[in-house]
């Protein structure tokens, strides 16, 4: 399915950002910036602390919005005006703290704010959540996207740094149907829970959604990004598709040397 | 540790080393469930033992007289265990109970019928509620604790006020009976408690609601990422509780015929002590309704046990603050255990 749609909308892509700017106060954090991401791709968002990496993915997902500019989704110009916008549009964020409740299980933690609940008459904060459904979708992603989870039931403070990352990105899978956003996902882990995260971020993009990582991890990018992008002091400074032998050349376009 | 041994030490390390952390885990996981269960074992025993040292302790009628005593705070502590659930604390329960019952009283003397005798405490409950959430979400105030400082005072005095100081006797025949006379052999606060215990854990549990409640608890700046609509839910929170006070207000009012500016006195220590007695954190996001209930009739059989063994008044107090310093140290526990635990799963685990 993912190969057809490829096929069938080679040159539209899912999410594009155009003449992005922003400013706090008097510093700006992004000047004209402008980004195109394709369905079953992974753009890598590169860029020295700073550069405006997330203050643009923070536009995307609705926590800031844009002081001039556009986020065009499929086509449509869209206004988001909250986080909730954005997961309303397709649009899935994993953020570097990962948001999620210590308190909850796995599958609390995924449905979180989108419960499956009815009977659909009542009020949508009075509804009767369908605990049962939720754990089976639990459990078919986590199986589909071959996360190991040995106490689906424990609360999420229990488990590992990995664990808890894998959730994190876990979560984005189950409602993500456009972009999903990923903020250095694997900053806090250590290299064999690195490699897991990675295999899942592949899986999201062959699933067919498009991808923006933010890393600073240079073997991942080459890795996985079939492009990466250059901010540098709020402004678009490069693009490349990112090979082990260019590797310096992406480097030098961050740093500005 | 001789030096002889060193060799053989290193050798055997790694299975010891892997003994060790299953042990711990065992020790840890065992630890955890204990705390768990920590509040209802801890009752179980004070009941035994009280049991032996009074005679009387175990009599239908002492039995009856402890849940009619510990009803009101029953009532109030499940509102306060919804507040605490969500990192907040209701101060103003005790003067919010007062301010209803003076304005029951009044009403009734008004005319109004039971019904609406009902109604008003119940009513002017919320409505201290309600003022309490708006101000503390609304008004961007850095914690509850101010607000709920603020509407104790000021309820208290418009209670005073509007009572002249003193209490107003009379109540509606059925809210008299309600809070006196026993149906079944229970106390007819009994079936207040249960209702509104099943009615909490309902919402709590079922309900989507609930469920933004404990995220909101857990983790408020993540609820906001994840759409929760977390403004609503928190003054959800302090209506309920305030809505709790006015019931406790009608059982009080029953149970003594009057309405009285001078109810609830400390009743936000003693609803905030159930709550952390009964095992809910502090910390937000923990707890059930049991353990607002279980930490209520504790402090019930606490105070009812040491005046049967003619404990002093002044006494009952210094043992219930005893008790909450050793349920907030269980709660610190918990969380050393529990993150202890995740260590070793993160070193054990796949």
């Amino acid at each position: 399915m993912t190969q057809h749609q490829l096929a069938a909308h080679p040159q539209h892509p899912v999410l594009s950002v155009r003449g992005a700017c922003k400013r706090f106060g008097s510093v700006v954090a992004l000047d004209d910036v402008s980004i195109d991401v394709n369905r079953g791709e992974i753009l890598a968002l590169l860029g020295d602390n700073g550069a405006g990496k997330s203050t643009l993915i923070k536009c995307i997902s609705g926590v800031h919005r844009l002081d001039a500019g556009d986020v065009v989704i499929d086509g449509a110009a869209n206004v988001l005006r909250s986080p909730a916008d954005a997961r309303s549009a397709g649009i899935e964020t994993v953020y570097q703290d990962l948001a999620l409740f210590d308190n909850l299980t796995p599958a609390q933690n995924f449905f979180a704010g989108r419960e499956i609940a009815g009977p659909k008459w009542l009020p949508r904060a009075m509804r009767f959540l369908n605990k049962r459904r939720m754990d089976e979708q639990t459990r078919s992603l986590i199986q589909s996207l071959n996360v190991s989870l040995p106490h689906l039931d424990a609360v999420v403070a229990l488990m590992s740094g990995g664990q808890r990352q894998a959730i994190a990105v876990a979560r984005s899978a189950v409602f993500a149907r456009k972009v999903v956003i990923l903020d250095e996902p694997t900053a806090a882990l250590g290299l064999r829970e690195s490699r897991k995260v990675l295999d899942l971020i592949g899986a999201l993009r062959d699933r067919g959604n498009a991808i923006i990582l933010i890393t600073h991890n240079m073997e991942h990018v080459t890795e996985l990004a079939g492009r990466a992008v250059v901010l540098r002091q709020g402004r678009r400074v490069g693009e490349l598709v990112p090979t082990r032998d260019n590797k310096q050349e992406l480097v030098s376009m961050i740093v500005g040397a | 540790m001789t030096g002889m041994d060193e060799p053989l030490e290193r050798e055997v390390a790694e299975p010891r080393a892997a003994a060790v952390a299953n042990s711990e885990h065992i020790a840890v996981a065992v630890g955890l469930k204990m705390l768990g269960a920590g509040a209802v074992l801890i009752l179980i025993g004070l009941v035994l033992v009280l049991s032996l040292l009074s005679p009387y302790f175990l009599s239908p009628r002492n039995i009856g007289n402890i849940l009619a005593q510990t009803a009101v705070i029953c009532v109030v502590a499940m509102g306060q265990h919804l507040v605490i659930l969500t990192k907040g604390i209701d101060l103003s329960v005790g003067s919010n109970l007062a301010l209803a019952s003076v304005l029951g009283a009044l009403s009734f003397h008004a005319g109004a019928s039971t019904l609406m005798v009902v109604a008003v405490m119940v009513a002017a409950g919320a409505a201290v509620g309600a003022v309490n959430g708006l101000f503390y979400v609304y008004g961007r105030l850095p914690h509850p604790f101010i607000i709920t400082l603020a509407t104790l005072s000021i309820a208290k005095g418009i209670a005073l006020q509007l009572a002249d100081g003193r209490a107003i006797p009379g109540m509606p025949p059925a809210i008299r009976s309600l809070g006196q006379e026993a149906f079944a052999g229970l106390p007819g606060s009994v079936f207040v408690v249960a209702g509104v215990a099943g009615l909490m854990f309902v919402l709590t549990q079922s309900t989507v609601w609930g469920r933004w409640m404990y995220a909101v608890g857990g983790r408020a700046d993540a609820a906001v990422r994840m759409g929760i609509p977390v403004s609503a839910v928190l003054v959800s929170t302090y209506v309920i509780s305030g809505t709790c006070a006015g019931i406790g207000a009608v059982l009080l009012a029953g149970r003594t015929d009057a309405g009285s500016p001078l109810f609830g006195n400390l009743l936000e220590l003693d609803t905030t002590a159930a709550v952390i007695i009964g095992g809910a954190s502090f910390l937000g996001g923990r707890g059930h309704i049991g353990h607002a209930l279980i930490g209520a009739i504790m402090i019930g059989v606490i105070r009812n046990a040491l005046n049967l063994l003619n404990v002093g008044v002044f006494y009952q107090l210094i043992v219930i603050g005893l008790v909450i310093v050793v349920a907030v140290e269980a709660d610190v526990l918990r969380n050393h255990l529990e993150s202890r635990m995740r260590v070793l799963r993160a070193e054990t685990g796949p």
